[in-house]
């Protein structure tokens, strides 16, 4: 045996390590091509507008944009300093911009963001606007003594920089207090922390429930033979493929307190027709309704992975004597793994971001922090609606790195 | 086949095109927007032979800052309500509309005496003035034993089971306040104070277990057919239309009533702005309020389209003791505070909100 190893090389005479090297650059190249339309879509649909809600979220010009000169007051002035004529007289002639081209209200709008009942000392300022004659300290105080006030001007100068944290800061709660620190909000207006906390509970409870109920169905269809398969395979595509709006309003016919169920039971006389059980326009309807509109997405993939299991495995176990039970749980159980995994986390992800359900059925207490997303969005408030979506983001994330850790990505199977 | 793929994605494209140049209506669906087809949009189409479609909404302020921001305004008609018009003209979102294109009554008055006062403002014209009023099933209760005031809403003792809110502070927290025996010349100042605001919660917290909250117009006249709600808020005219138009049994309590001016106005940068301007003209004129009047029980904002009786479509209601405005109707009317929503709308909902959303 020679000591140099001998250098193996194709039928041309290139080394063979290089010249496979260049054959899976090829084909390497050759995949990206293929799949270059497809990231290019992901890239314009999902990606940019993706950043582009995140910036937003840091990102509101309301005051910056329309009262340039009073944020030069604040570069030029330490926080803590109190108004000065100058600072006034800037303020005076960005209202009378403001009143020109119809701003007040963006900018009264952004600092009541940081400071609640802001806008109206904006709008009503704009309207006198072209009123103010120097001195222009008296002249506004004058006109409503709150821009005397050191909360309204460390408000402003808090809003006179594009970038900012305060929309993080109120979804989570917190607001600045009058010397710059962060302090929770008063008691009756906490909710955000409160709802994020609710919409993963219950969204667990979802998954749960869903896994629960749609194990045996899943079970059954990989077992039964194929006419009797196809039937029931039929009873669960059919709801799936049903306008989700449609089913969601059966069910409020269904469960509502003069509807079928309670008029059933109170027909055959378990309750009484005062003790109407409420299963409706709160969270126990949001939890019902919910489960049945996810279910396909958990039977679907139970179904899949149970289709590929061998039915020799459960019955050698029965052969060397293991129980019922003991087979279950220690030969089948852990075979259906991937696909509980994959339902699993299609079911949660799917039910954190749930809003329509919630919206129709959820009443007061069923409603999900998306439900509060989409009344931003409504208000027009999209830098707060931005900032909870980012915090959702986060938070799905978080548990989607939990999930690997624990169960591990690659054990995941669709079929 | 491949000719008869190639001929239908050009006929496809050619009616996509067409549809570009119709005029586009956006109002708030159900039997309001069913009038609105029936009274402007329908008419107007025929007299003109332009094409015009109706969207429905739950309210179409909401689109309207989106739309304009982003450039892509596909409405040229939106019905939005007073306080959310002055809010949209004064942030630039609306066209100014010019008031002397608006026609003259039809007794010949000028448009600006014969509007009621504040109907026409710099980026909207009024079509109607409708309320927040309440409603109960009368077969529910016996004549003698039924409520007949706002207080009697927040009664659970005398008057139990479920009620019916709208879910938002606008015109919840002033019926509220009312309910709770403040007068309607009061509510505002009263709602301007930390003590007056809690006042209002307190009241709405005293029914707050046995609330079911509605968004959608259509909603409240469903809930109390199916017996949901012994006693909802909703809008006049979507009760009346139940009530005389479908047979239902239900009953107008017009006492704490908030009433408001609901206006027609054009988004900036509307694909189709002239013609924005010639529907509305239309629709505003005497004949068009009046037509509007006829299919739903909303006060014409111009006095000519009261001159002459109003009768409902089905030929022998008569609208005059129905609408908002009529005497009867006012002894405790509350006109809704554009001043005050424009300004307060963001956090008198945020602590709405909070309030609702904590248990």
């Amino acid at each position: 045996m020679s000591e140099a190893a001998v250098l193996l090389t194709t039928s041309d005479g290139r080394p063979l390590k290089a010249a496979l090297a260049a054959a899976q650059a090829r084909a390497k190249r050759r995949a990206f091509w293929l799949v270059a339309p497809l990231l290019l879509f992901i890239v314009i649909t999902f990606i940019i507008p993706i950043g582009q809600m995140l910036h937003r979220s840091v990102y509101h010009d309301g005051l910056s944009a329309n009262a340039p000169l009073v944020g030069a007051w604040f570069a030029t002035n330490p926080p803590g300093t109190a108004p000065d004529e100058a600072a006034y007289a800037a303020l005076a002639e960005d209202f009378k911009a403001m009143k020109a081209n119809k701003t007040a209200g963006i900018a009264g709008t952004r600092v009541n963001y940081t400071l609640p009942e802001t806008r109206s000392l904006f709008t009503a300022t704009a309207r006198s606007a072209d009123k103010l004659a120097p001195p222009y300290k008296e002249a506004l105080l004058a006109l409503d003594e709150k821009w005397g006030s050191p909360d309204v001007w460390e408000a402003m100068r808090s809003a006179s920089s594009a970038y900012t944290a305060d929309f993080y800061l109120i979804s989570v709660d917190m607001e600045r207090a009058a010397d710059g620190s962060i302090q929770r909000v008063p008691e009756n207006t906490r909710i955000y922390v409160y709802l994020f906390v609710k919409t993963f509970l219950l969204s667990g409870l979802i998954t749960i429930a869903c896994l629960v109920l749609a194990f045996p169905v899943a079970h059954l269809l990989a077992v039964l033979p194929m006419s009797k398969a196809n039937l029931l395979m039929i009873c669960v595509l059919l709801p799936f493929w049903t306008s989700l709006l449609v089913r969601t309003t059966s069910w409020i016919v269904v469960l509502q307190g003069q509807g079928i169920v309670n008029d059933v039971l109170v027909a055959l006389g378990i309750i009484s027709e005062d003790g109407r059980l409420a299963m409706m326009y709160n969270q126990t309807g949001t939890i019902i309704v919910m489960t049945h509109v996810l279910l396909p997405f958990m039977i679907l993939p139970l179904y899949s992975v149970m289709k590929t299991i061998p039915p020799s495995y459960a019955r050698a176990a029965r052969s060397l004597g293991a129980t019922s039970w003991t087979t279950f749980r220690r030969i089948y159980l852990p075979q259906t793994l991937p696909g509980i995994g994959a339902g699993a986390l299609l079911v949660f992800i799917l039910a954190v971001g749930y809003y329509i359900t919630p919206a129709l059925v959820g009443g007061a207490d069923g409603q999900l922090i998306s439900n509060f997303i989409d009344f931003h969005m409504d208000k027009s408030n999209w830098s707060l609606a931005a900032a909870l979506s980012a915090m959702l983001l986060a938070g799905v994330l978080v548990l989607y790195w939990l999930y690997d850790r624990l169960i591990g990505i690659d054990n995941l199977k669709l079929g | 086949m491949k000719r008869l793929l190639i001929l239908t994605t050009a006929l496809t494209t050619a009616a996509f095109a067409a549809q570009a140049q119709d005029l586009t209506v956006m109002s708030w669906g159900g039997a309001y927007g069913a009038a609105q087809t029936e009274a402007h949009v329908k008419p107007w189409a025929a007299a003109t032979g332009n094409g015009a479609v109706m969207l429905d909404s739950d309210n179409p302020a909401t689109p309207i800052k989106a739309m304009v921001e982003a450039g892509n305004v596909t409405i040229d008609v939106a019905s939005v309500e007073y306080a959310d018009a002055i809010r949209l003209c004064d942030e630039g979102l609306l066209e100014p509309i010019d008031m002397a294109m608006l026609p003259a009554g039809s007794d010949g008055t000028p448009a600006a005496e014969d509007f009621l006062p504040g109907a026409v403002t710099e980026c909207a014209v009024s079509t109607d003035i409708w309320a927040n009023v309440y409603a109960f099933d009368s077969t529910k209760y016996p004549a003698d034993a039924a409520p007949t005031t706002a207080a009697d809403f927040f009664d659970l003792a005398k008057f139990p089971g479920k009620r019916g809110l709208k879910k938002g502070a606008k015109a919840v927290l002033e019926f509220a306040l009312m309910g709770d025996g403040v007068a309607p010349a009061d509510v505002y100042a009263t709602l301007s104070t930390p003590e007056g605001l809690d006042r209002a919660f307190a009241k709405l917290d005293s029914i707050k277990s046995e609330v079911v909250w509605w968004e959608a117009g259509a909603q409240p006249p469903q809930l109390l057919a199916d017996g949901e709600v012994v006693m909802t808020t909703a809008y006049n005219g979507r009760i009346f239309n139940a009530a005389v138009g479908e047979g239902k049994p239900f009953q107008i309590v017009w006492d704490g009533q908030v009433y408001e001016n609901e206006m027609y106005a054009v988004p900036k940068g509307a694909p189709n702005k002239e013609k924005a301007m010639e529907f509305i003209a239309y629709a505003t004129s005497t004949e068009g309020l009046r037509a509007q009047a006829q299919q739903i029980s909303y006060g014409p904002a111009r006095k000519s389209a009261m001159l002459e009786e109003l009768i409902y479509k089905d030929g022998k209601t008569v609208m005059a003791p129905n609408l908002p405005t009529a005497p009867a109707n006012m002894a405790n009317a509350l006109e809704s505070s554009f001043e005050f929503w424009v300004d307060k709308d963001a956090e008198l909902n945020e602590r709405f909100n909070a309030w609702l959303a904590a248990s």
